[in-house]
């Protein structure tokens, strides 16, 4: 372990790939397309974008590749599946179901799974590719949150990511209700309920959308554009615009020695980057592949055709929409009659209200942390998670929320899994929904202020080495050494908490300002958002604590060979302490 | 173990050499082949006595006597000493009075192990077996002398192994009609207000199925003969086999719970395995980066 050797800025993996001038190396066809289409200088810029090198900069992709699985065993499902509601005798080879009747699209669905070669598997794989496309980006838009990647100017691109994140939720229930078997029925009928919910309209649009009473015959038909062409279509267009930004802001980067607010240091696109991009696309590939040739997801054959008089325990939305059915379930049942019309309040606030609701907040978070903290800057480094303490906390409380209301969905599932009371589940979860975000919020926020102290006490006094000293007068205490440059440089690597001041509340005539109690409220909540951060150490303070430092390796190197000689009687024990400070 | 009370039931020689002939050749072909040296003796036995033939048993009056004398040993403590019920002081029922619940009923819950009920709960479960075949006939015995009530099912009924394939999808039709909303839709079971909960289906007696429609065990409705007829009992059960018996198409089925299991998987297992391949990747390049430097 060197601890002053090696200049900080030798280590860094940065400029080298970054500016590299090698030729490229393709060759003929290259060149003779070149010639012809000038790609070459068009996209030469682009080819040597930089992206940092970090995993959790990998998390996107995951989102990015399962697409393009989808897309692909997508179109093998549409070359069997049938949209169509018209009623067929099913004559195929599953013999529980065999002489049914049934719709048109529940028949192909089951021809897929077992009469199709390697059906069953591709509809295993793009059910599972569903599922890790919109969990990659749940994960990837918290990688984006806790490192407080989408500040300015990076704004839009996280509208945008939400945008996506709704658009592939729509698809997947879209998706889930072409095969029209029980549970996809039922799911449509609570989107029904859903739908009807809506005071005054409600009835409208649903007949509206079923082209009828439900279920209609035209659902599934709508469903199957909307699943194969409109939405696939706008995904495809705003991850094109989400890249695009991404290349145009340039990638964020963790701090680090030669690792600036104007620079960024990693991988040339071109070869390094697209290379592991390519490989991680067929690892994203053969994972799904494995999982749809191993785990059976959405059995459709054991649900049976969808009838409107038959419901199964076990029904269940897929994850994505858990949160929105644990709403619905704990829900209390409020009704109220306005003029002899009833008014749904059990389905309209926690189907339509309160989604929508966070949703909004979710669009809006970037807008609504600057307006708390005032901070209107531009940021190309990433936040550690501690360093935002209110915000990882939040965002540790938001999760919760949702995994409770996920658990809310699954009630007569954990009931008989784990052997609970249902009715003890649902109160349960009517109280934990909010107490236990808060507790999480604080305990979160005081974690990441235990390691923002922890990092602080690390830079001014140095790492524990385990190297236990005696002292003479018999006192034991652990020396300390200095961090190397490079970490104590990422360590201080962010920027001091700036607390929105409040302007004097009355202009100069003394009048009170107009807005002068919303700026109150907004100097409050900023001074509790960054209040009780712990800012890096001054200047000052490092230096002081430095020297200090120096001095005792200097005590330490005249042929003491143990901390606490300091106070030997041959130096000046002015301001002196054992290194270990209690 | 658990192969042996099934098959006991069963009697007929053709369906056990069915069912050993798939098993052959497995590492329990010499415990089957003692299996079936039992069943040929139990299955003998079964046909032979009281409770095969359900229309005797109420006739035979020692089976009765027998069946008073370990009613009051085993089941009075709750059920009163002539099975007539105990009323709690609060007004709840202890045990509720068996007059007229019939054979069939006691068959079943003695026969699946609910009855003698071990604590109180919110419902009985299943649980091995207290009392034997004979036992079981003896108790059924004496609580159908008590009162008329449905007689152990006639195996004509309970026998599926001829099912058609159109009583089986007749049947399935019936499961999802009037089973799958408390029974989930591959029989896996399901919550019931109150911490009650229906079952799982799998491995159930045929026998049993057929008598927990008929008698309508606590929150699970009676399917009388006139809601379901005997031979729509016998396609649901037919139905219940079959997907019992049916391989796992397309892999191993989490539990067949539904979405929630496949959620669960979706992040541990898939998720986290891509998460932990992202970190693998970026990590593998910086090592040999630093490799490169040193
Ligand atoms: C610890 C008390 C207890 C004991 C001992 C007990 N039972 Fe029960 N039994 C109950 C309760 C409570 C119920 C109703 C709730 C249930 O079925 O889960 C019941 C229900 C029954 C029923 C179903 C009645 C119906 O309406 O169909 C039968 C049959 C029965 N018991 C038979 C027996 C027999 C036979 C025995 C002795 C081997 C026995 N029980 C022992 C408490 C008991
Ligand atoms: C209203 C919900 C409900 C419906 C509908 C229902 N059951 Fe049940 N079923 C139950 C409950 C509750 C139990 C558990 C009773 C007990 O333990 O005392 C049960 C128990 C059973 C058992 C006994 C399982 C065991 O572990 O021994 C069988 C078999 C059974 N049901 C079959 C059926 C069949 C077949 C149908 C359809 C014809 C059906 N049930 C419909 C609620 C239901
Ligand atoms: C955003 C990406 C997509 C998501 C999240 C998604 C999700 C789903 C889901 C959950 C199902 C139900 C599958 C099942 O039966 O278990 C489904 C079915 C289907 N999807 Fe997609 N899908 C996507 C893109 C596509 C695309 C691009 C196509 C075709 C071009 C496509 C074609 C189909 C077809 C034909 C079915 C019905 C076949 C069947 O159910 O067996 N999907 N989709």
């Amino acid at each position: 372990m060197s601890t002053t050797g090696g200049t900080p800025a030798a280590s860094t993996n940065g400029t080298t790939p970054a500016s590299t001038g090698k030729p490229s190396r393709l060759a003929g066809p290259a060149n003779w397309a070149d010639e012809r289409l000038g790609i070459g200088k068009s996209t030469k810029k682009q080819l040597r974008k930089v992206f940092p090198d970090h995993w959790s900069f990998m998390l996107g992709e995951i989102a990015l590749w399962s697409f393009v699985v989808l897309l692909i065993t997508g179109v093998f499902l549409s070359l069997w599946f049938k949209p169509s509601m018209a009623e067929v005798t099913y004559l195929g080879s599953y013999d529980q179901l065999r002489g049914l009747h049934m719709s048109e699209a529940y028949a192909s669905t089951l021809d897929i799974s077992f009469d199709v070669r390697g059906g069953l598997l591709m509809r295993q794989m793009h059910h599972w590719a569903a599922h890790l496309f919109i969990g990659a980006m749940f994960i990837h838009m918290m990688r984006v949150f806790l490192t407080g990647a989408f500040r300015k100017p990076r704004e839009l691109n996280w509208i945008i990511g939400g945008m996506l994140l709704l658009l592939g939720i729509l698809e997947g229930f879209a998706g889930y209700s072409l095969p029209d078997d029980l549970l996809s029925g039922t799911g449509l009928r609570i989107a029904d309920g859903l739908v009807k919910a809506t005071p005054v309209l409600g009835t409208y649009m649903s007949f509206f959308l079923f082209g009828g009473e439900f279920p209609g015959d035209v659902i599934i038909s709508r469903l199957y554009i909307a699943h194969v062409l409109l939405i696939p279509g706008l995904i495809l267009a705003l991850i094109a615009a989400h890249m695009m930004l991404l290349v145009y802001h340039k990638h964020t980067q963790w701090p680090g020695a030669g690792r600036t607010n104007e620079n960024v240091v990693g991988f040339p696109m071109m070869p390094v980057y697209a290379a592991k991009a390519g490989g991680f696309f067929f690892i994203v590939f053969g994972f799904t592949a494995i999982l749809g040739a191993t785990l059976q997801i959405n059995g459709v054959w054991g649900y049976g055709p969808y009838n409107p008089a038959e419901v199964t325990a076990g029904s269940q939305p897929d994850w994505y929409m858990g949160f929105a059915e644990g709403l619905m379930r704990i829900f209390p049942g409020w009704e109220s009659v306005i003029f002899g019309y009833t008014v749904s309040w059990n389905v309209m606030i926690p189907g339509q209200i309160i989604p929508l609701t966070m949703f909004a907040i979710f669009l809006a978070y970037p807008f609504i942390e600057q307006w708390i903290t005032g901070d209107k800057r531009e940021h190309h480094l990433l936040q550690r998670p501690r360093n935002a303490p209110s915000r990882t906390a939040f965002l540790a409380a938001m999760v919760t929320l949702y995994g409770l209301l996920w658990a809310a969905g699954g009630n007569d599932i954990l009931a008989v899994v784990f052997q609970l009371n249902l009715n003890w589940i649902t109160y349960f979860m009517r109280v934990a929904v909010f107490v236990l975000p808060i507790l999480v919020f604080i305990l979160t926020r005081r974690w990441c202020i235990s390691l923002q102290r922890h990092d602080s006490e690390v830079l001014l006094h140095g790492y524990e080495t385990g190297i236990i000293m005696r002292a003479p007068e018999g006192a034991y205490s652990e020396r300390h050494l200095p961090i190397d440059p490079e970490r104590a440089y990422t360590l201080t690597a962010r920027e001091r908490d700036e607390v929105y001041e409040l302007e004097s509340g009355t202009n100069e005539h003394g009048v009170a300002a107009p807005n002068a109690r919303m700026q109150r409220f907004r100097a409050r909540l900023s001074a509790y958002w960054y209040g009780y951060n712990v800012q890096k150490p001054t200047r000052e303070e490092l230096l002081e604590a430095h020297e200090h430092a120096a001095h005792e390796l200097e005590a330490h190197d005249d042929q003491h060979s143990a901390d606490g000689h300091q106070f030997d009687g041959r130096h000046d024990v002015e301001g002196e302490e054992l290194t270990h400070r209690h | 173990m658990r192969l042996l009370p099934t098959r006991s039931q069963r009697g007929p020689l053709q369906r056990t050499a069915r069912r050993l002939s798939t098993h052959r050749r497995s590492r329990f072909a010499g415990v089957a082949v003692m299996l079936a040296g039992l069943l040929v003796t139990g299955g003998a036995y079964a046909l032979l006595s009281p409770a095969g033939a359900s229309s005797e048993v109420t006739d035979d009056a020692t089976s009765v006597a027998e069946g008073r004398a370990l009613f009051l040993v085993g089941c009075s403590s709750c059920h009163g000493k002539n099975a007539e019920g105990i009323v709690t002081q609060r007004g709840t029922q202890y045990g509720p009075s068996l007059v007229g619940v019939g054979a069939a009923s006691v068959d079943f819950q003695v026969g699946t192990g609910r009855m003698p009920m071990a604590a109180p709960g919110a419902q009985a479960p299943r649980k091995d077996r207290v009392y034997d075949e004979q036992e079981t006939a003896a108790l059924a015995a004496y609580v159908a002398s008590l009162g008329p009530g449905p007689a152990v099912p006639d195996e004509r009924y309970t026998d599926v192994s001829d099912a058609t394939n159109e009583d089986i999808v007749r049947g399935g039709e019936f499961f999802r009609t009037n089973c799958t909303a408390c029974h989930n839709f591959v029989g896996a079971g399901g919550a019931l207000p109150g911490g009650k909960y229906a079952p799982a289906l799998n491995d159930i007696e045929e026998k049993h199925l057929y008598q927990a429609m008929l008698t309508g065990p606590q929150q699970m409705p009676v399917f009388s003969d006139d809601v379901l007829t005997p031979d729509e009992k016998r396609q649901i059960i037919a139905y219940i086999k079959s997907i019992d018996e049916q391989p796992g198409y397309g892999g191993y089925g989490m539990g067949s719970l539904g979405p929630v299991s496949d959620g669960m998987f979706a992040w541990i297992l898939g998720i986290g395995g891509l998460v932990g391949f992202a970190v693998w990747i970026a990590a593998h390049s910086t090592r040999s980066k630093k490799k490169v430097e040193a």
